[in-house]
């Protein structure tokens, strides 16, 4: 029984693992389509039916390129980085709920690797050593551009960091758990937490974008600046894990959003024509992705549709703006719980 | 399985708490100052106190030692222009850090007295009870704290303003 | 001022609608997406070509009479009118037993124009006299090599079986322009 759980958990590790991955490749192809649309070109169309086996051209040339470690740099650490951003990008994928349990033969197989009493303060925990990774590659490839880069990822990662914490507090105000599972189901049918929390749900899903450093917020790495940011240096898969990391963080905080406002694996009314819970848990695994799949095609949208922030507005829209305002909206969520709970 | 784990994460923990002292190079003190941060929430889990563990890697780990490498970053220390401390700072310094040693040994004597006190409750350290806790006996030392907090806070604005009217 | 569409800078303060952007976010997001929709203009170069104008001016092409034989008879007009001097020319003697090669007794042995230089004006076409060259609507292939783009005879003569149609240059209206003496540009 213990080694057939552990089996099966291994198999959801590695399964996750890999649809991660492959997600993350396929964000490359679907970002270079979806900007090429935007702009009223075609994107890639040459490898393959619709361009379809272009990541796997791109990775191909990231690992055929020539590997440069600059001779004056901190061999180890200039190592060291990528790992970092690559290892925690993949890791927050394992307290996020696929769906509801599976049940075969009396055995109930959950579809979450694991349901830690503590996830959300997991997934800050795992994003807040994230910036260990840029801030270690910037300052070993003793570059400036690539040392102001990481300068500037890391002080808009802390900033960013706290609004964010502060816009999930009064998320957990009223689901009263900070376990993903629960809060995922405390969300069925059309419960979705986005009613109640809109204000919330807006500051998030802004810093999620700083923290994955996207445009608007891709100021650690804007080419009109800084070259390439803090990975100027870099070459070959060091810098495919650099640019990997980032789309597998686009794809792990879409599903983060998801499960956190937007009801996670429920979808409304569902219940009525399916009534075979393992069926409405694959479903609920399909909702998910669906769901998943639109906030990355949104992190996209913005991208092609907002210009980069000025340093200085960055910084003022972190401190000055998005921290008051979840302050404020901890007051209102509090008045709120007072008030209808008496 | 345990005991292991615990002697393990002791010695990766003094070893980098020794490193911190002995590298040459600061961006390297501070690195390994985090692994040792790494390896106390390490402890902390094994003490069943899952969200000290987490808050300790997110505010230790992940935004004052940020905030210590931003600063190390930005300066350019090397062993030229390492600024040569006088011999009274050193004699200040080594009183200082002796009566700290003083008051740590003094407050972990006590501690035996209490030592089965929640051992065996598993849900100790989670946020539920710890929240209770805070809130409910400890209700004065945390709101002195806050305010405390709040107090250093103004404090640090008031000296990063430019000009004082 | 000429279009009617210049707006006056004004450093007006903006309204509370105005300073929280979500609605111009919102209007920047409706806008991408109108051309998401929108047909693309991408033309997918070697399987789609370009619809190119009907008397447009491509490479060269040194015509053949209908029996074969080149028509161009080394006189110099086209390189004389080229504006950019891509045309140089070595004349030649047709000699016995050439008739079917050469129509004219002098010939061009060597006939080159530098693509490079070439800015198809179309002048050289107008200038012959004997309906010899005329530009057609293939594209001049590209090189990486300067001395490739340079074309002699051999790649801008027509074969005889294989003749290039000019008949979109070559209408009655060109004919009857050319007969006219009087805006002849080399008497």
């Amino acid at each position: 029984m213990v080694s057939g759980y552990i089996i099966y958990k291994a198999i959801m590790v590695v399964l996750i693992f890999l649809i991660g991955l492959g997600i993350a490749a396929y964000s490359t192809y679907a970002e270079r389509k979806v900007a090429a649309f935007l702009q009223d070109r075609l994107g890639p169309n040459k490898a393959g039916p619709y361009g379809l086996l272009q990541p796997i051209a791109d990775g191909v040339k990231m690992f055929m390129k020539e590997e440069i470690i600059p001779d004056v740099s901190n061999k180890f650490l200039f190592i060291l980085g990528p790992c970092i951003a690559m290892l925690t990008a993949c890791m927050t994928g394992v307290v996020i709920p696929w769906s509801t349990p599976i049940t075969i033969d009396g055995v109930s197989y959950p579809l979450q690797i694991t349901d830690i009493n503590i996830g959300i303060l997991y997934v800050f925990g795992v994003v807040s050593i994230g910036v260990y990774g840029i801030m270690i590659g910037g300052w070993a490839s003793n570059n400036k551009f690539s040392l102001l880069g990481a300068l500037r990822a890391s002080a808009q990662m802390i900033s960013y960091e706290i609004a964010m914490g502060l816009s999930i507090i009064a998320l957990v105000m009223m689901t009263g758990t900070i376990s993903l599972g629960e809060i995922a189901a405390q969300q069925a049918g059309g419960n979705w937490n986005i009613i109640y929390q809109p204000l919330g749900f807006l500051i998030f899903i802004t810093c999620a974008f700083a923290e994955c450093n996207r445009t608007p917020f891709d100021l650690p790495e804007c080419e009109t600046e800084l070259v390439g940011g803090y990975h100027t240096e870099y070459s070959s898969m060091k810098l495919g894990f650099y640019l990997f990391a980032e789309y597998v963080n686009m794809f792990i905080s879409s599903a983060i959003i998801s499960t956190l406002y937007f009801g996670g694996y429920n979808m409304p009314f569902i219940g009525r024509f399916v009534t075979d819970p393992n069926m409405l848990s694959i479903l609920g695994v399909v909702f998910l992705f669906g769901k998943i799949f639109f906030f990355i095609f949104f992190f996209m949208w913005i991208r092609w549709t907002i210009p980069r922030f000025r340093y200085d507005q960055l910084m003022h829209l972190g401190w000055k703006i998005f921290i008051p305002l979840s302050i404020l909206n901890i007051i209102l969520t509090g008045a709120g719980i007072l008030f209808f709970n008496r | 399985m345990t005991l292991y784990i615990f002697y393990f994460l002791s010695f990766l923990a003094v070893l980098s708490a020794f490193m911190v002292v002995y590298s040459k190079n600061p961006v390297h003190s501070v690195l390994y100052l985090i692994v040792t941060f790494f390896a106390i929430a390490g402890h902390y889990i094994l003490l069943n106190a899952q969200f000290l563990a987490a808050v300790h890697v997110i505010v230790y780990a992940g935004a004052i030692m940020v905030l210590f490498l931003y600063v190390i970053m930005m300066l350019n220390l090397n062993q030229e222009t390492e600024p040569h401390k006088s011999n009274y700072l050193k004699l200040a310094a080594t009183v200082a850090g002796g009566i700290f040693m003083i008051v740590l040994i003094g407050s972990l004597k006590g501690v035996e007295k209490i030592e089965n006190l929640n051992a065996a409750n598993q849900s100790a350290g989670l946020i539920k009870n710890l929240g209770q806790v805070l809130y409910r006996d400890y209700m004065l030392p945390f709101e002195m704290a806050s305010i405390l907090f709040l107090a250093a806070m103004v404090g640090a604005v008031m000296l990063g303003k430019n000009e004082l009217k | 001022m000429l279009t009617n569409r210049s707006k006056v800078v004004v450093n007006k303060k903006m309204t509370f609608m105005e300073r929280i952007y979500l609605p111009a976010i919102i209007g920047g997001l409706i806008t991408t997406m109108k051309h998401f929709f929108r047909k693309k203009t991408t033309i997918d170069y070697p399987k789609e070509k370009r619809e190119i104008s009907e008397n447009y001016r491509g490479q060269h092409v040194l015509k053949v009479d209908e029996k074969g034989a080149e028509r161009c008879t080394a006189c110099g007009l086209c390189a004389v009118s080229c504006p950019a001097e891509a045309i140089t020319m070595t004349a030649g003697e047709r000699t016995k037993g050439e008739e079917n090669m050469y129509r004219e007794e002098k010939y061009a042995a060597v006939y080159e124009i530098n693509m490079l230089r070439c800015i198809f004006c179309g002048l050289c076409e107008e200038a012959c006299p004997k309906e010899a060259i005329f530009l057609t609507d293939r594209l001049v292939p590209v090189s990486g090599n300067r001395d490739e783009m340079i074309f002699g005879k051999d790649k801008l003569t027509e074969k005889h079986f294989n003749q290039v149609d000019i008949s979109k240059r070559q209408t009655p209206e060109v004919l009857a322009f050319k007969q006219q003496k009087q805006y002849q540009h080399n008497k």
